[in-house]
């Protein structure tokens, strides 16, 4: 039964893992794999000493790190100001509305967000009305950062919080009503109670994010940038994929692009081990 | 649960309620902006006009995709990949989770399968090793480099997996006794009993089959063979990655677009995923926990 899984895994992941060797070759998709030139570390050599391969690396680090943390703190805030909401039909209101932005592909949110922040945007229609000059946002280096974080958490909050919000349902209620007893008012007892009750899941899925920090989400990435943004927007899969699809230097994209995978891997390794070790959790 | 009603609680609770209010209308406002646009009149929303509510009630664009052969040609595509896609990948999810799900006293080599799903799930070639091997087969321009591409999400393995092994171990050796060999045992006891994780899984691969655009890109040469997402997305927010860029051409390519046209189309290719959402939202709380929170 395993039989057909096991041949798409080694059609479609393990033959392109062979493909790697076109990092230390200088391939030449005329001769193929096998009988290009071995130029050994050269393409790495040459990929840092490029400019752009620096502020690529930083870019996908301080973007990722953003959204890691505002990912984590903004559901979390969302969850626990959920939990206050006696009225069950409003609650459930919201949480069905929330939810919706994660199942919307970025291809559609990228043009809502460019809706929103575009030259002829919401926002510009709003500072015309007020009499000022519109501005061009999707164009602008130094918030385009902020744009992907902002625009990130917002579609995915609502998803994120689903989590704690089910640590949340497993609370003893008696330790409430115990505390209310003591004299403990709301914020106390969300301080005392909830927070602690919630901190195993949120060291666990921090933990188990920081795999993740070479991903910045090339999806979103892709849909909202332009040429005029990339000191501040180009991330290592955007890289790869204009290097490598666009203009064509297969051996440098595969080098760009293996750098990412073993670093990734060896982070995930990392956290799925730090994870096992402090909130018991495994894979399998 | 007992509540103080002082003053501070009150003031707290209405802020709450008016907070979260706004948070959800915030989310809402995706479809509601793009709604608004697709029926409003072309030159308002073009100027930018279009907020909160349409300007100019008209159907024009609607009226002017019926006649659109590409946009129902990418559709149709969507939906084909769709369904065979997530067929094909519920199909071997399946088959790939039973025989793992038993113990490594029943079946000997499960840890390495194991060792190589997981190595497999966490690292990859990259894009062009990837893309050439993709070409090596054969598959570009065709709808199975999409489905085959998709292929087999080895985190929703993992998930039937854990499911199938928190079954009770006496189902099985009741059907065993009672003669059914291990295909009868998957279909006849293990799928029925599992339909919540499956349909979970089903609903996740759909919703990224019918989201993904970027195969689509990449492993299609024409138009004409692209999925709806990557056809918007050419349509919509491709902007040329070139490097020469000034501002100037930026603000008038973002001046050209035909803005009640593509909402519409949008619009449309937010739908199948509105109709999904009930079912979905039904069952996908369950995954999430299932995926993050074990016991």
């Amino acid at each position: 039964m395993l039989l057909p899984g096991m041949i798409w895994l080694f059609m479609f992941s393990i033959v392109p893992m062979f493909g790697i060797v076109m990092a230390f070759e200088n391939f030449n998709p005329g001769a193929g794999i096998f009988h290009s030139r071995w130029v050994g570390l050269d393409n790495f050599k040459y990929m840092f000493q490029l400019n752009d391969s620096k502020t690529v690396i930083a870019n996908t680090i301080i973007i990722a790190v953003g959204k890691l943390v505002f990912n984590l703190l903004i559901p979390l805030i969302f969850a626990l100001l959920l939990n206050e909401v006696v009225n069950l039909r409003y609650k459930k209101l919201i949480q069905t509305v929330v939810y919706l932005p994660h199942f919307l592909s970025w291809v559609i949110m990228a043009t809502i967000v460019i809706g929103i922040f575009g030259y002829n945007g919401v926002i510009n229609t709003f500072i015309k009305t007020f009499g000022g000059q519109p501005k061009l946002f999707m164009a602008d280096a130094g918030i385009f950062r902020q744009l992907l974080i902002g625009t990130d958490v917002w579609k995915e909050f609502g998803y994120n919080a689903v989590i704690f919000l089910a640590a949340l349902t497993s609370i003893n209620p008696n330790l409430y009503e115990a505390a209310a007893i003591d004299g403990a008012n709301r914020w106390q007892s969300m301080l005392h109670i909830t927070l602690p009750a919630l901190s195993t899941t949120v060291v666990l899925l921090g933990v188990l994010s920081l795999g993740n920090v070479l991903n910045a989400g090339f999806d979103q990435v892709y849909n909202l940038y332009n040429p005029l943004v990339y000191s501040t927007g180009d991330i290592i899969d955007t890289w790869v994929y204009r290097l490598g699809l666009q203009n064509l230097q297969y051996s440098l994209a595969t080098a760009a692009g293996l750098f990412k995978s073993v670093i990734s891997f060896i982070l995930i390794v990392i956290s799925y081990n730090l994870a096992y070790r402090f909130a018991d959790y495994t894979v399998f | 649960m007992i509540r103080n009603k002082n003053l501070g609680s009150r003031i707290f609770d209405i802020f709450n309620y008016i907070f979260l209010g706004f948070l959800m209308l915030t989310c809402f406002y995706p479809l509601w902006y793009t709604l608004c646009v697709s029926i409003s009149n072309k030159a308002a929303a073009n100027a930018g006009l279009v907020t909160f509510y349409p300007i100019g009630f008209s159907l024009v664009s609607y009226k002017e995709i019926i006649g659109d052969k590409l946009f129902f040609n990418s559709f149709w595509i969507s939906i084909q990949r769709t369904v065979i896609g997530s067929a094909f990948s519920m199909f071997i999810t399946v088959l790939m989770a039973y025989p793992l799900s038993k113990s490594k006293r029943e079946f000997k080599a499960r840890n390495i399968f194991m060792w190589i799903l997981v190595f497999c799930m966490l690292f990859n070639g990259g894009l062009i090793p990837w893309y050439l091997t993709m070409q090596n087969y054969h598959l570009i321009n065709t709808i199975w480099a999409l489905i085959l591409g998709g292929g087999v999400p080895i985190f929703n393995v993992i998930l039937v997996m854990n499911f199938f092994r928190n079954l009770p171990k006496d189902l099985e050796e009741a059907a065993v006794v009672d003669g059914a060999g291990p295909w009868r045992i998957l279909f006849q006891i293990f799928i029925p009993c599992s339909i919540p994780v499956l349909a979970t899984v089903t609903l996740f691969i759909g919703v990224y089959h019918w989201n993904e655009f970027f195969n689509g890109l990449v492993l299609m040469n024409t138009s004409d063979r692209y999925p709806l997402q990557t056809y918007i997305q050419q349509l919509v927010v491709n902007i040329p990655t070139g490097t020469n860029l000034t501002p100037e051409q930026y603000k008038r390519l973002s001046e050209l677009s035909n803005r009640t046209l593509n909402a519409a189309k949008v619009f449309i290719a937010m739908v199948p995923m509105l109709i999904v959402y009930p079912f979905l939202q039904k069952y996908f709380v369950t995954g999430i926990m299932l995926g993050a929170v074990k016991e």
